[in-house]
């Protein structure tokens, strides 16, 4: 009996073994040591020169390398390393040349004239005029699917083409030769030569394009790269790898050699990798701030991004009572919001245009400094105009609902959000409907709520971005939010007004909203970062792309 | 038995097809928009998309375009990817997966019989009670629980297996174990009650009583006819691998399928939603019909060809 117990277990062991062998085999290989990757040092080598590879994480796959069809900052950064346009942003978002040597612009502010520099694609043809008429023209065909094509707006007959309306060839694109590209707008625009460092507006070779056929920008052999570094490597969910490009026409600039980039979707899997020196970058959510709050690598990056509550005035009539819109505006302490909810820099918010955004032309005071803030919080305020309100209605109780994001963050605001307004305002009763960010985009389409935490972020250096949002019947509006002298100021600052006038006419627009309490903002985004001291000039951009890496280097 | 698997196969197709079906009406039922600028959008500019996808088009032609194309082994473009059809995406990211799932499955189930049949042979020792402890453990503990643990402990502070992704054999290790804890809690459960089951039938006895050695009765007699059992759970089980391993790719960053369904549907792609659920709906049935044809090796009182019942 006991020998055949022994000879079962031995049996057993044999089997586990075996199976043990098995998996701490593999081929002998070790485990890297970290930051190892691509270090060509021989150890105990002192050098001067350090290896100049960025090891950085994004968290999604590459969505499309299509330039035509990004909408989203992964595409957008991953364009602005590998592509280049007629300008790109430098510093302070300001747009220095790109594939555009210099331009001319007429007196009527109409008609600009791009003089393009000897470029080259990394097949080795040229960049030409051709390139840009040839995709410029694809973003505004609407057969072409292009999600941003509404930042082409401001082109000669860009919004009639788009509507199909007029045939793509008649948009104000000319050819005058290989190296002159000549645009007409519809109407003077200041920000123009910025809208011409958007990725949308990047060239793309159309004998390039189309010998790819539907293959094209799928993967890296169906790619040619006209920008700072090429790409080198796609593994679709894993990564990718840029290298320098040196056809580049100002590769002397470029310092990195080589930047590889992991696909990491969870945020405590990238703070790991952070800690044993596999990456030199990490964004923080709000539970790791606290952590990491002293350490010299942590940062937070000031995003001009506003968050605020819409207020629909269809759905619940209450609504369309400006007391009551004031009172949720006066009734929500947003510093504690930031401070405590959020924790990870974000500031509150009391405008609709974010601070640190835009300045006055002349001044040089930011767009806020003229009006000040907002409904800063104010329990006594909000009960006023609560209580005004419901008098004005005749009502004693309202039940509103608000419509907000699933995620973790979203979640805590929403109760938050929830807790200050019931707290703050007797009678109300604050139902919450927390949905995937695609849900929340088409009830909003349907104005289908009553109140919605939504925000938004820039796509071009300029308060329209912000302003022109709330215009009568606009397509972002969507909470029958109207006034009239609003509307006549942001019509005429599209239009007629140029400069100083026209900053000034945004600013009153702006501060005419914010009276009417059209919306409540709520604060302004800050992500808490961590970034090795040794990268320096990675630019961080505040639209299109969120970090720019030319001018980046490694410096230990 | 040949026979057998062609009918299943017949029903394996008929299944697929009520599947597409249902998931296709229930699909068309979500709420959302699969365009992510759509807040950018004017209203025309949305029906120009809409109707560029065919979504303007009525539900039932949608439905007949779509069974029709997938017949012809198209199963369409993802909204999220740009151009790139999800076929390819699926073909691109099912190695990960797939290499965890297996790993998972084989690892779990070796470890859990191992488990399983000392706790049974070691009734009521520390052995028993161990075994039982662990079981306890990987049944009750969520795997993301496993992982965020041994990639803070084994991964950034001793160092000895990489944090995370997917390069090479020693970055497998850390995603199998913690991925295959339940697997090997049931496992073990169920071994040792059946071992346990077995060990005390008349047969056993008998077979000791003829002097046949411990050894070919535990093994020979005992363990075979204690899988039996055991291959029902792993059947399912396998299914569960599909989905549990969402979690496990994600924490340590595997270029797998295991997100991507999850994120589709969040985000609306109507044709990655229909892709990934026929794809995993034919791994389940192929799982089961795998199962059933396994009964028939391990236990020749079980006749698959006969059909009759």
């Amino acid at each position: 009996m006991r020998k055949t117990k022994w000879s079962f277990l031995l049996t057993l062991m044999l089997v586990l073994s075996v199976f043990a062998a098995a998996c701490t085999g593999g081929g002998g290989e070790t485990t890297p040591e970290p930051g190892d990757e691509g270090k060509e040092e021989t150890p105990g080598e002192v050098t001067e020169e350090v290896a100049q590879i960025l090891n950085i994480i994004d968290t999604a796959e590459i969505p499309t390398m299509d330039t035509v069809m990004g909408t989203d900052a992964v595409a957008f950064e991953v364009a602005d390393a590998v592509f280049e346009g007629l300008y790109r942003l430098g510093e302070n978002a300001q747009p220095v040349p790109g594939i555009a040597e210099s331009h001319d612009l007429s007196e009527d502010g109409l008609v600009y004239t791009f003089h393009l520099r000897d470029a080259k694609w990394s097949d080795g043809s040229e960049v030409v005029a051709d390139d840009f008429l040839y995709t410029w023209q694809k973003v505004v065909n609407p057969d072409t699917g292009s999600q941003y094509n509404f930042i082409m707006g401001d082109i000669l007959n860009a919004n009639k083409i788009m509507a199909g309306e007029m045939a793509p060839e008649e948009l104000g694109v000319k050819v005058i030769d290989e190296k002159t590209l000549e645009v007409t707008l519809e109407q003077p625009v200041d920000y123009f030569i910025s809208l011409t460092a958007f990725p949308v507006y990047y060239p793309q070779k159309q004998e390039f394009v189309e010998s790819q056929g539907e293959n094209y920008a799928l993967e890296v052999e169906n790619l040619i790269f006209n920008g700072p570094f090429t790409l080198s490597e796609w593994k679709h969910e894993e990564g990718w790898v840029y290298k320098k490009n040196p056809d580049y026409w100002d590769a002397d600039t470029v310092r990195l050699e080589q930047i590889n980039v992991k696909v990491v979707k969870d945020n405590a899997t990238a703070v790991n990798l952070y800690d044993t020196g596999d990456i030199d970058r990490v964004g923080l959510t709000s539970e790791f701030v606290d952590k990491y709050r002293n350490d010299p690598a942590f940062t937070t990056i000031e995003e001009t991004v506003v968050f605020w509550l819409k207020m629909n005035q269809t759905r619940t009539e209450a609504l369309a009572n400006e007391n009551i819109r004031k009172a949720i505006a006066y009734g929500v302490d947003r510093v504690s919001l930031t401070d405590v909810i959020l924790n990870n820099g974000s500031i509150p918010a009391y405008t609709t245009v974010p601070k640190g955004f835009v300045t006055h032309p002349e001044t040089g005071e930011d767009f806020n400094d003229k009006y000040g803030d907002f409904y800063v919080y104010d329990a006594d305020k909000a009960l006023e105009h609560w209580n005004t309100g419901l008098g004005e209605l005749g009502i004693t109780e309202l039940s509103l609902e608000i419509l907000g994001g699933d995620t973790e963050t979203s979640k805590n605001l929403n109760a938050y959000l929830k807790d200050q307004l019931e707290k703050h305002l007797p009678g109300l009763t604050i139902d919450l409907k927390e949905v995937p960010f695609n849900v929340r985009l088409d009830l909003d389409d349907n104005q289908d709520y009553d109140l919605q935490f939504a925000g938004w972020g820039p796509d071009y250096l300029d308060a329209m971005t912000f302003v022109d949002l709330w215009l009568t019947g606009g397509g972002h509006n969507k909470m029958e939010y109207s006034n009239t002298e609003f509307d006549q100021l942001v019509s005429d600052a599209k239009t007629s007004l140029t400069g100083v006038e026209r900053f000034e006419a945004m600013q009153d627009a702006a501060r005419i909203a914010m009276e009417d309490a059209a919306i409540s903002p709520l604060y302004q985004r800050a992500r808490a970062t961590l970034i090795q001291p040794y990268v320096k000039g990675m630019l961080i951009q505040p639209f299109g792309p969120d970090y720019s890496y030319k001018w980046a280097y490694i410096e230990k | 038995m040949a026979k057998y698997i062609v009918k299943r196969l017949f029903f394996t197709l008929i299944t697929l097809f009520i599947i597409a079906s249902a998931t296709f009406f229930l699909m068309k039922l979500l709420p959302g928009t699969p365009f992510t600028a759509q807040e950018k959008l004017t209203e025309e500019q949305l029906e120009i998309l809409k109707d560029k996808y065919n979504l303007n088009d009525p539900v039932p032609v949608q439905y007949a375009n779509y069974i029709g194309n997938m017949l012809k082994g198209d199963l369409g473009v993802s909204f999220q990817f740009g151009n790139r059809n999800v076929t390819d995406l699926i073909l691109d990211r099912i190695g990960p997966s797939a290499h965890l799932g297996i790993q998972t499955l084989i690892f779990g189930a070796i470890v859990g019989i191992f488990f399983g049949v000392i706790a049974a042979l070691k009734q009521n020792t520390m052995w028993d009670y161990g075994s039982t402890f662990l079981a306890v453990l990987g049944k009750s503990v969520p795997s993301f629980v496993f992982a965020g643990i041994m990639q803070y402990f084994i991964g950034v502070k001793l160092g000895w297996f990489p944090v995370a992704f997917w390069d090479g054999f020693s970055y497998t290790i850390m995603p199998t174990i913690a991925n295959s804890m339940f697997t090997l809690a049931v496992a073990a459960r169920f071994m040792r009650t059946e071992m346990i089951d077995v060990l005390s039938s008349d047969y056993i006895t008998t077979a000791k009583a003829k002097g046949l050695n411990s050894f070919a009765v535990t093994v020979k007699h005992a363990l075979r006819n204690s899988l039996i059992p055991l291959i029902t759970v792993l059947g399912p089980l396998t299914a569960g691998l599909l989905t549990g391993s969402l979690v496990i790719e994600k924490i340590f960053a595997i270029p797998g399928l295991g997100e991507q369904f999850v994120r589709s549907i969040y985000v609306n792609d109507y044709p990655m939603i229909m892709g990934l659920t026929m794809f995993f709906s034919a791994l389940i049935i192929l799982a089961i019909l795998i199962v059933d044809i396994l009964y028939g090796i391990v236990d020749p009182r079980i006749r698959l060809a006969g059909g009759n019942k």
